[in-house]
């Protein structure tokens, strides 16, 4: 199936300054394979070491988040398209990390 | 890197951060990019948009914007024609200082400002980027004008 997948801009540097990529997948999780193969710079600002999304890193097919559909095993059709988007997450040292002056 | 901010911008970071404190605030930073975004490279916040910290569980010490959120924020940006920029948020009672949990949910590109608030009142502002290798931060020069 052919599936576009949206690059969001903090990311379009390692995806050849593209704002889409597009790719042929039967699945969600195949549509970000292809494209963490196409551009490899890509893969570490969206999986973790061990090959999961990372936490912060939201997948849309279409209008609906995958984690409400079938995840990364979510099947796309002709003309999908697959967007990224982060939630933003952050915040200070843990309060017993504080107490021993790491100032992180 | 240098971001600018206006002084309202600046202004509207600082009494969101006191306004919230004890609890870390956050929001959005919307404006453009100036001369490119290489090492000499500056971009201008014009406007701010303040967000809700989504953590009611911690919000001491974590905050959290949900992906609706983010695209609130762009469809802000777009529609007033500026660029999302990067995110702001506060560290009350800690220094300014991005921590490794800060790190680990980041991504290049976006400016990452933190404030300290220390007992209520605004105190260190610091801007920085996530390194390509996500290996860890440069700080971003923070100019007022």
């Amino acid at each position: 199936m052919a599936v576009k997948v949206m690059i969001p801009t903090p990311l379009r540097a390692y995806a050849g300054k593209q704002d889409h990529v597009d790719v042929t997948a039967r699945t969600v999780g195949e549509a970000l394979d292809s494209l963490v193969t196409q551009h490899g710079d890509l893969r570490r600002h969206l999986f973790q070491d061990d090959g999961r999304l990372r936490s912060f890193v939201n997948v849309y097919l279409n209008d609906d988040d995958i984690r409400y559909l079938k995840k990364e095993a979510t099947p796309v059709k002709d003309g999908d398209t697959v967007s990224i988007v982060p939630s933003i997450a952050g915040g200070s040292p843990a309060a017993h990390r504080a107490t021993r002056g790491t100032a992180e | 890197m240098r971001l600018r901010l206006t002084f309202r911008a600046m202004d509207e970071i600082r009494e969101h951060g006191a306004r919230g404190y004890p609890h870390e605030v956050c929001g959005a930073l919307l404006g453009r990019e100036l001369e490119g975004n290489g090492a000499g490279g500056l971009r201008e916040v014009t406007a701010v948009l303040p967000l809700e910290n989504r953590r009611d569980d911690s919000p001491r010490n974590r905050f959290s914007v949900t992906p609706e959120d983010v695209l609130r924020a762009e469809r802000a940006a777009s529609e007033q024609k500026l660029e999302l920029l990067g995110w702001y948020h506060t560290h009350p009672d800690h220094p300014a200082r991005p921590s490794e949990f800060d790190r680990e949910h980041a991504w290049p590109w976006y400016s990452y400002v933190i404030l300290g608030v220390a007992s209520k009142v605004p105190g260190d502002m610091t801007s920085w980027r996530l390194a390509d290798d996500r290996s860890g931060y440069a700080a971003e020069s923070i100019e007022v004008a």
